[in-house]
């Protein structure tokens, strides 16, 4: 099984790094470019093959190293092999 | 007075801290390797600054999870003073023993200068030859050193007196001009509960002889002998 993890900022929390990317899209000629948050991205292939452990194994892994909880949120997917 | 540097892969402080550390307690401190999993006996424990793990995932993330940093959080917990400068400081969060995080800084660039900051107290092992509202001169050089924490966090960490040290301007107040990263409130350092492990972005050791330039970090080293003998 495969999960596909995705880490963005919570609300609230400034992300100076999507303002430049904003920033520089505007420079590029996109127009209309509302608000920009950066986040990670992280694949993480699991030998679990039952969809609700390898769930609370993937909550754990994010809540424990791959997020910091205090400045961010985690969402996931899980695709089987 | 015995000490202990953690060196994790990529930390590149170690060994001026230590020079600094032996030039107050006249003796070699123990340099401890991450993958270990006990720390030797030791009055102080210290997270020198660096590239742990080259900040992969988030700075300070990996190196809270090796091996050594279970044992460094249990002398913590159990009042072992531990001192994290600069990637110490994001460690010492990473591993919860402080509160918030530690951001990529406002501007986006490393930032490497001499700051000022206002010692805030100076009742703990850490500070204690200082003045109170004391402002000091001390390096910076970091990327991520922008301290963030919710609103309830930040009135607790003051309402507790747990803010060690303020980016300020030379009459010593903490002006949007003189910080250097976006921290919250200009927060440079804090404690946690018991004031005994101080994390801060600034670094002591670079400003600790005379041939550095400036002495205003030796009285943390000195401070920590006193009280530590």
């Amino acid at each position: 099984m495969k999960a596909r993890i995705t880490i963005t900022l919570k609300n609230g929390v400034l992300d100076p790094q999507g303002k430049a990317i904003a920033h520089a899209l505007g420079s590029l000629g996109f127009d209309g470019i509302g608000d920009v948050r950066q986040g990670k991205y992280i694949e993480v292939e699991l030998d679990e093959t039952d969809k609700t452990k390898a769930e609370k194994q993937v909550e754990r892994m994010c809540e424990q190293l791959l997020a910091n909880m205090v400045i961010e949120n985690y969402a996931y997917e899980l695709e089987s092999k | 007075m015995k000490a202990s540097v953690i060196v994790f892969p990529g930390s590149n402080c170690d060994r001026d801290v230590a020079v600094s550390l032996e030039a107050a307690m006249g003796r070699k401190p123990e340099m401890v390797w991450h993958g270990n999993s006990t720390v030797p006996a030791s009055d102080l424990i210290v997270l020198p600054g660096g590239f742990s793990y080259g900040d992969y995932l988030r700075s300070g993330a990996m190196a809270a999870h090796s091996p050594i940093m279970w044992a460094v959080v249990e002398k913590a917990r159990k009042g072992t003073p531990v001192l994290g400068i600069c990637n110490g400081f994001q460690v010492l969060i990473e591993a919860g023993l402080l509160p918030g995080a530690l951001m990529r800084n406002a501007s986006l660039k490393f930032v490497c200068r001499d700051v000022l900051l206002r010692v805030e107290r100076n009742d703990t092992a850490f500070v204690q030859r200082y003045e109170k509202n004391q402002v000091i001169r001390i390096p910076v050089a970091h990327h991520d050193g922008n301290y963030f924490a919710d609103e309830a966090t930040l009135d607790r960490l003051e309402g507790e007196n747990r803010v060690a040290f303020r980016y300020c301007d030379k009459d010593g107040v903490p002006t949007a001009n003189a910080n250097p990263n976006g921290s919250q409130r200009n927060i440079a350092g804090i404690y946690n509960e018991t004031g005994t492990v101080l994390g801060l972005m600034p670094h002591p050791e670079r400003l600790a002889d005379a041939a550095l330039g400036g002495t205003d970090g030796a009285p943390m080293f000195s401070s920590l002998v006193e009280v530590l003998h």
